[in-house]
């Protein structure tokens, strides 16, 4: 069946990788010399530039979404219309918007919102997914059929669809409902590659063995399976967490996800897209964070899944 | 073939009840279509009722469902708040959106597969490298940023097009909004069509075909090429309904009157009828779009048959 490729293909790069068997801790003495995947990827990641830069761009936002006034010492809120849509001035080097208010405080503040719903959505989807795609994949019958049905009706509606609809009329306009909604709808897509992996997993020679020696099936899931099938929902997670950034702020761009008083790049954006021909700085400053942003998620899920994905070395 | 369609199809029939029930699940229990036909003020109860009652809003959830859906079988979508018949919006609305997703794909298909083919063959090259950073800048920046730039470049500075479109949206005032729509499926397809190539190059019968004495473009285009593009095939595929779901952003930059912008203008006013039939078709040209592209499958590789 075509539809099964993809987790199909995700699946066997796993099993491809002997290393892999050697990942579960407690497993690691068969082979002195065999590296685990763990302590593999590291190598392969510890040698990567863009690993270092987008690590340090994601360190650098982490900080300053937890502690804003660490680079900014203004307020994001506190404006002054007379200043409406000024240029750069001394003390202020990204300009004013057209309430008056400082650019490069609000870009700053800005980051918290991106951030925090990238990390939450992510943290939900793949804690959800990986539940239910893995315990469909692992017990099969009935429970994985339905499943997998229920995926199939999320996957029917594509996610900014989705979004505009739901956010409009749950009215919430909060970093909560929008990490809630995107959980809600991305979860389907963990469950597919969890499914696919722990189903390889499970036929694994050595999952068999613990079988045979009536080991519990908790034991199975948490020693044995899990540990190998982790590899590709971090890789997916990783990427994900730049989609639903950048998600975000197309919703509130739209109007339907964070709403003012909330400092957002996707508001801001909105509310200066109009003035592009008098003020392109309103625009082209939280853009720009925005997207860079969302280069540094992407480029270290890139990283990742170089390290984390044996068939494509 | 036609067993497997016929079963395919059959299986598409409890997903489109689910995802259509969903989203009317969200339009009308979660919102309140009638309370936003009276704005900020509380309606008065015995005229609501009455609304509530010619709308069939007086009944349960799922009996409000298969009314609806039974409507929908005698193409009867409903009547928007403005007294105008949805069939109506959608048929000015669809043909719009489908000449903008169609200049989206061409250009994914176009450049997307040609910049694929060319780094895949050169990987480690400069240009590899140079075109690989170039997709993750594009897929970082987002739509509605690169929408309103360039946007401001093509339209406003250099006047190489009209920065809004007319009403009747003809092909040629698409290209700029379609190029805008494309460009993160086009980095997408790219990668992928690089990896793919990437992979094939060090297959078998690569090398059988190049030992055979074949000229190079011919290696490339029947044998790398076709074997390559399955993936790619299913990415454009399923993003056919992310296009057509994605030009909420694109029509309203550019102003183009089609199925992104009735959709946002039902999702604003709380047009409940609007925005359901809208998603409804939209959910349907998915799924057959995912249906086509498994068959396309057969085509792309003959190794694989539908019993």
């Amino acid at each position: 069946m075509p539809e099964t490729t993809d987790s199909q293909s995700s699946a066997t790069a796993v099993a491809d990788a002997p290393a892999v068997a050697a990942a579960a801790p407690g497993l690691r003495k068969e082979g002195e010399k065999a590296r685990s995947l763990r302590s593999d990827a590291w190598h392969d990641l510890s040698r990567k530039p863009m690993f270092y830069i987008s690590g340090l761009l994601i360190l650098f936002l982490i900080v300053i979404s937890i502690w804003p006034g660490l680079i900014a010492s203004g307020n994001p809120l506190s404006c002054d219309l007379a200043k409406s849509q000024m240029g750069p001035t001394s003390g202020h080097p990204f300009g004013f918007d057209t309430q008056g208010c400082d650019v490069y405080t609000r870009t700053v503040y800005g980051a918290r919102a991106s951030v925090s719903v990238g990390i939450f959505s992510t943290l939900g989807v793949a804690v959800l997914g990986s539940l239910l795609g893995g315990l469909a994949g692992f017990f099969g019958g009935w429970w994985d059929a339905v499943l997998s049905r229920i995926s199939d009706i999320f996957f029917g509606i594509p996610i900014l669809l989705g979004g505009v609809v739901f956010l409009s009329v749950v009215k919430g306009g909060t970093v909560t409902t929008v990490s809630v909604f995107m959980v809600l709808l991305g979860w389907p897509q963990i469950a597919r590659i969890a499914r696919g992996a722990v189903i390889t997993a499970k036929q694994q020679d050595y999952v068999q063995a613990a079988r045979a020696l009536g080991a519990s099936n908790t034991r199975m899931l948490l020693r044995h399976i899990a540990p190998n099938a982790l590899a590709p929902i971090i890789v997916v997670a990783t990427i994900a967490l730049g989609t639903y950034i950048s998600l975000e702020a197309t919703l509130s761009f739209l109007g339907v996800g964070l709403k003012p008083p909330a400092v957002s790049w996707g508001i801001d954006i909105s509310q200066a897209s109009s003035q592009i021909r008098n003020a392109p700085h309103m625009l082209l400053w939280p853009a720009g964070a925005l997207s860079l942003t969302v280069l540094a998620f992407i480029m270290l899920g890139d990283a990742v899944r170089d390290a984390l994905d044996p068939k494509l070395r | 073939m036609g067993r497997y369609v016929i079963r395919r199809l059959l299986q598409m029939i409890p997903v489109f009840i689910g995802s259509t029930f969903l989203i009317f699940f969200m339009v009308y229990a979660l919102g309140d279509p009638v309370a936003a036909l009276f704005g900020e003020k509380a309606p008065d109860p015995a005229t609501a009722a009455q609304i509530r009652h010619d709308l069939y809003l007086d009944h349960s959830l799922g009996a409000q469902y298969l009314h609806y859906m039974k409507n929908i079988f005698v193409g009867d979508f409903g009547t928007a708040f403005n007294g105008e018949p949805v069939l109506t919006l959608m048929g000015d609305a669809f043909p719009i959106t489908i000449r903008l997703t169609i200049v989206a794909i061409i250009f994914e298909i176009i450049i997307g597969i040609l910049l694929g083919v060319i780094t895949g063959m050169r990987r480690g090259k400069p240009v590899d490298t140079g075109v690989l950073l170039l997709t993750l800048v594009v897929i970082s920046v987002p739509t509605f940023v690169t929408g309103y730039v360039l946007q401001y470049v093509f339209g406003v500075e250099l006047k190489w097009t009209s920065p809004s479109v007319s009403p009747s949206a003809p092909f040629n005032e698409l290209i700029l909004p379609g190029l805008v729509l494309a460009l993160v499926s086009l980095a997408y397809v790219t990668r992928l069509t690089r990896t793919s190539i990437a992979e094939n190059t060090r297959a078998d019968y690569v090398r059988t075909a190049v030992a055979k004495g074949l000229p190079r473009h011919r290696v490339i285009i029947r044998h790398l090429l076709r074997n390559s593009l399955i993936p790619v095939v299913t990415f454009i595929g399923t993003d056919i309904g992310a296009l057509m779901g994605g030009a909420i952003v694109t029509e309203r930059i550019f102003n183009i009157h089609g199925v992104g912008y009735q959709l946002y203008q039902g999702i604003l006013r709380n047009n409940a009828p609007t925005v359901v039939g809208f998603v409804t078709i939209l959910v349907l040209v998915f799924l057959l779009a995912n249906l086509l592209v498994d068959l396309l499958y057969a085509v792309l590789d003959p190794r694989i048959r539908y019993a």
